[in-house]
């Protein structure tokens, strides 16, 4: 089982709370990468900023840059009125950025990579757009959905489109992110796996397994990128639907 | 949460295809699509989310957020500080250059005003002279004037005695004054 590429994925109960309401809300692995995402997340921030200091310590500009990227992020897309949703901005780049890093220790469980979370997730970001956006913008708000300049005829196909794609986001949003963790763990545990069993087979094996071996340090690589690439495209995403919000007009 | 809910039961129909198709694991399904999981995830998601969510707007926005104004308001400060010392020092240099000139300007006339009493000092000096030299040229004028005046009355008396002499010499007789000067009257013309 240990070679199997899907084991890394598969969620056990640590606390069993099971039957509240006729849900199961146990306490599993999942649950507890989440709090550790959120305690590493908090307490880093938190940490390193305890000092305030006016010249900023080597951690301390880390928060600080993990902030002003965000921030800048933020305002390009939304404005500043868009700074008013920049705690929950924030708080999503560091979530989906600490379990994507934290996605890469071996044995852990990675938190991104399972649909439901970031598909949760994804939801949050559209629901808070339409919320906001009804209670901001009223029923002009469903002027996004209506671009100008569209010729009349053309006008429900038009429509039709924008609905659809509007109502696809929070999917490719989600999938984009679960696909690229799932995806890239499966491929690095396939690897890492052919290094396992090609070592089995004597000196050849021992020798060939170094292709699939640097081909695993490769993709270790590679993933840290698209670890920090997927928290930045969801966080820029979600800054873009936020414009939306805004500013329904084209 | 319609919309979650068709998806979900959509995304599990296709793991459980996809399970059974590409795994081989039998009853077991895909996790990520294990439907049986999804309350639990969703609760502990929105709990630990939630307490993020909360002590980033309760705590570390504001802390940031702070630390960055107040370095930000420093380095305005700062600035502004160097902008004003700034101006002070090229108040300084200007006030100091006027002075410069100031003082090389009333330095300039006071050498004009000695230069120019100077002239006029040794101006009347001269005049002065000019004067007393004059005078005694006048003076001296005058002496050798009347010092000729006399000589030449004199002179008519000389030549009158003279000849006098000279006819007593030359033809033994006299001669009487008056003639001689009636004599020397129709000479002189």
């Amino acid at each position: 089982m240990a070679n199997d590429p899907i084991h890394q994925f598969q969620i056990h109960k640590i606390i069993p709370i099971e039957n509240v309401g006729g849900l199961d809300l146990s306490f599993t692995n999942v649950s507890l990468f989440m709090v550790a995402t959120v305690a590493i997340a908090a307490g880093f921030l938190y940490l390193t900023t305890a000092n305030r200091g006016l010249v900023p310590s080597r951690m301390q500009s880390v928060s600080e840059m993990a902030y002003e990227f965000t921030a800048s992020m933020l305002r390009d897309a939304a404005g500043t009125q868009g700074m008013r949703f920049f705690p929950f901005v924030f708080s999503i780049f560091m979530f989906v950025l600490v379990a994507n890093l934290m996605g890469m220790f071996p044995y852990f469980f990675t938190v991104t990579s399972s649909i439901i979370v970031t598909f949760s997730l994804a939801i949050l970001v559209i629901g808070t757009v339409i919320v906001y956006g009804f209670m901001k913008h009223g029923l002009k708000f469903l002027g996004l959905f209506v671009p100008e300049g569209v010729p009349g005829v053309l006008m429900p196909l038009v429509v039709m489109i924008e609905v659809i794609s509007f109502f696809s986001r929070p999917v490719s949003l989600s999938v984009r992110l679960f696909a690229n963790m799932l995806a890239g763990h499966i491929t690095l545990k396939v690897f890492a796996g052919f290094v396992v069993s090609l070592s089995t087979l004597g000196a050849l094996g021992i020798g060939g397994a170094i292709l699939p071996l640097l081909m695993t340090i490769a993709l270790t690589g590679l993933e840290f990128l698209v670890a920090f690439l997927q928290a930045y495209v969801f966080a820029v995403l979600t800054c873009m639907y936020i414009n939306d919000a805004l500013h329904p007009g084209h | 949460m319609f919309v979650t809910e068709a998806l979900a039961a959509g995304a599990e129909t296709a793991a459980h295809g996809a399970a059974a198709a590409a795994e081989g694991h039998g009853g077991e399904s895909f996790p990520p699509f294990d439907a049986s999981t999804y309350a639990s995830q969703i609760f502990w998601l929105a709990l630990t989310f939630g307490f993020l969510f909360w002590f980033m707007s309760k705590v570390i926005v504001p802390r940031i957020g702070g630390i960055l104004e107040t370095r930000q308001d420093r380095i305005a400060q700062d600035l502004d500080k160097a902008h004003e010392l700034k101006t002070e020092a090229d108040e300084a240099i200007a006030a100091y250059e006027q002075e410069l000139a100031e003082a090389k300007s009333s330095a300039n006339e006071i050498g004009n005003k000695a230069r120019e009493s100077a002239k006029a000092a040794a101006e009347a000096e001269r005049q002065k002279v000019e004067k007393a030299l004059g005078k005694k040229l006048s003076e001296a004028e005058a002496r050798i004037a009347s010092v000729r005046d006399k000589a030449m009355a004199d002179v008519g008396a000389i030549a009158g005695e003279t000849t006098e002499v000279i006819v007593k010499q030359l033809i033994g007789g006299t001669v009487t004054k008056t003639e001689i000067t009636k004599a020397l009257k129709s000479v002189e013309g």
